[in-house]
């Protein structure tokens, strides 16, 4: 997710990671197409999001984590995001959101976002902790927390 | 004239839990009518009161986003599937 929103700085990167319908594991990562080519806004391309949708449908597979960059800003939902995802959105799915408006160090940060309310949520990075820049919070031998309170 | 219709899990609340409707028109804005009916409020998630799709929602009959063939008025015939989906989106 952060080397697909670095490569598409400065505009907003988008995509998904799908994976088993119900179980909540993220296991197949799909860079989308920003169709807004925007700095400030992003929008998956629609035929593109179909063809990975009827992947996703044959597969039974759902979309678990729908994130997006931000190039200038935190790496918080905006307004607008909030809106859209409440309105009509993936109710399942974790928001992630990258900011890469630090060139050196990337902020990723988790949401849930329902009905208008914004709930973050702590990330675990598991696996490759050697890709963690900086440490928030706390870390294991094997894992880091990442606290959001 | 059978419509196979995909719902997107936000909606679903609308199909009493169900990913796949049917339902049937001659064109999109009939279909969502006639799926209104035993699908209570499901029309109002994907059309405006103006009677236009809504900006965040995308609507496709087979593999064609329908704001390239016509919006609402958009013919069906029989056997075509239609997919919602909400448009990922947002922005600063």
């Amino acid at each position: 997710m952060v080397a697909h929103a670095r490569a598409d700085h400065p505009d907003e990167a988008c995509g998904l990671i799908a994976g088993p319908e119900g179980t909540g594991a993220p296991q197949r990562h799909v860079p989308m197409t920003n169709a807004a080519r925007s700095t400030t806004f992003y929008e998956f391309d629609a035929e593109e999001w179909k063809r990975e949708y009827d992947r996703m449908w044959d597969n039974d597979e759902e979309v678990v984590v729908a994130y997006h960059s931000h190039t200038h800003t935190e790496a918080y939902p905006s307004r607008s995001d909030a809106g859209i995802a409440s309105e009509l959105g993936l109710p399942g799915a974790h928001y992630v959101l990258v900011t890469t408006k630090d060139p050196e160090t990337a902020e990723v940060r988790s949401f849930r976002i329902a009905d208008g309310v914004i709930t973050e949520e702590p990330i675990e990075v598991t696996g490759a902790p050697e890709a963690v820049q900086s440490y928030k919070f706390a870390h294991t031998p094997d894992s880091t927390v990442y606290d959001c309170h | 004239m059978s419509i196979e219709v995909r719902i997107p899990t936000i909606l679903r609340q609308h199909t009493k839990g169900q990913k796949l409707v049917t339902g049937e028109g001659e064109t999109l804005a009939e279909l969502f009518d006639h799926l209104d009916a035993a699908n209570t409020g499901l029309k109002a998630r994907v059309v405006t009161e103006e009677g236009a799709l809504h900006r965040f929602v995308n609507v496709y009959i087979n593999d064609e986003d329908v704001r390239f063939i016509g919006g609402l008025e958009a013919k069906l015939s029989d056997g075509d599937s239609v997919t919602i989906l909400p448009a990922v989106a947002g922005g600063m």
